[in-house]
């Protein structure tokens, strides 16, 4: 069910629910799920409400953040993720940097030793999902129509179809665009970006909000280093220049070679999600 | 182009208050934006004309209020003004700046009726 919604996307659909979920504003909002051939009833409440006598101009002073929907959204994810000790990371990076490469290998690596699940984030197509799905591990793909990012709402509807169990490590795959989904918070306890040494070094300071808001950086495809002019260094530099904290891993998930390293993160990370649950 | 959703966003918040506070239309809205905020100014114009249409702010004005990105330099150990997240400190030139300020992006007052 519904936690907090309130609003809908046009041209998002999720797969499990029938959308596009487009609803008019000011209703009031009856949700009926059933599984099969579930549909949304929405009541045609009033929007604009005309109150007489208020017809002159006047000032009102709101003081709210623009991206206090999205926040509350984010905040009921962040509660059931904590609730239940699950570790919500989300991936952000540019198209081709390598992600579902990468969390193909991840899953294969540890879906012996973690339960873990993946919201697939993408415009159109079901092919990561279905990616995902080939390993054995649930996944739910969320297509975005227009949107150039996932948003916390989304996430909390896809949570209600996916369902991740208890202790698991879920991970959440945004749309490939390293400006977005920067602003987007989904109630994620890390927002791991990846970067492939095919890009440019300067990434991180092209796309500074992206980079100023991860916790890790993983640089992916450095099996390719010897073929190519890329100064690890230097974009690392220019990381750390944008976000003095940053993490950074370097990674093949090709050869394997690092991620061992990701995967000692991925458990700490998951230790510290279920800390003083049981 | 997130300025799209942000700007659905706010539509959706000036609904809300045209419920609470009782109002039918919205003239004139104020935003604050900081300069570091990753929004595009030309962009929230255009996008704010188009996502209004037919809503409550149909052909409502928006004034930007812009707020200097702000950090604190730990080697003048000073606040100091930053364009962007990657710049140095304008007196040292040193990269040790801890961003402080300049990442709003609010709706501080509403003309409405």
């Amino acid at each position: 069910m519904c936690t907090v919604c309130g609003c809908g996307e046009g041209e998002t659909r999720i797969e499990g629910h029938d959308q596009p979920h487009d609803h008019g504003h000011g209703h009031h909002h009856h949700h009926h799920h059933h599984h099969e051939g579930h549909t949304h009833d929405y009541g045609q409440g009033p929007a604009h409400a005309h109150a007489p006598g208020l017809s002159q101009a006047r000032m009102v002073r709101i003081e709210q953040d623009i991206l206090s929907k999205n926040d509350a959204y984010a905040q009921a994810n962040r509660r059931r993720f904590a609730e239940r000790g699950i570790l919500a990371l989300n991936l952000v990076s540019s198209p081709g940097s390598g992600k579902t490469t990468l969390l193909t290998r991840t899953i294969d690596d540890l879906k012996a030793e973690l339960t873990l699940a993946v919201i697939e984030g993408d415009q159109q197509t079901a092919h990561d999902a279905e990616r995902i799905r080939a390993t054995g591990v649930s996944a739910l793909q969320i297509n975005t129509g227009k949107g150039c990012h996932l948003d916390g709402h989304m996430v909390g509807h896809a949570l209600e179809t996916l369902q991740p169990e208890d202790d698991s490590v879920l991970f959440i795959e945004n749309v490939g665009n390293l400006v977005c989904p920067a602003a987007f918070d989904l109630g994620e306890a890390h927002k791991v970006a990846i970067l492939s040494v095919t890009e440019g070094e300067d990434k991180p300071l092209k796309y500074p909000d992206m980079f100023h808001a991860s916790t890790l950086m993983l640089l992916n495809k450095v099996d390719l280093l010897p073929h190519l002019q890329f100064d690890v260094d230097r974009c690392i530099e220019h990381a750390r220049r944008v976000n003095p904290a940053i993490k950074v891993l370097q990674v093949s998930a090709f050869t394997g070679e690092g991620m061992s390293d990701w995967y000692q993160w991925l458990r700490a990370n998951r230790q510290l999600a279920m800390i003083g649950l049981r | 182009m997130h300025e799209m959703s942000l700007c659905e966003s706010v539509v959706r918040i000036l609904e809300d208050n045209a419920r609470s506070q009782g109002f039918g239309r919205v003239k004139t809205v104020w935003l604050e934006v900081g300069a570091l905020s990753g929004v595009e100014i030309e962009a929230m114009r255009f996008s704010f004309d188009a996502v209004t249409r037919g809503t409550l702010a149909d052909r409502a004005k928006l004034e930007l209020i812009a707020l200097p990105g702000e950090a604190w330099c730990m080697q003048c150990a000073k606040s100091v003004e930053v364009q962007q997240r990657f710049d140095a400190c304008p007196t040292c030139g040193s990269y040790q700046l801890q961003v402080t300020g300049g990442d709003e992006l609010k709706i501080k007052e509403l003309e409405v009726e």
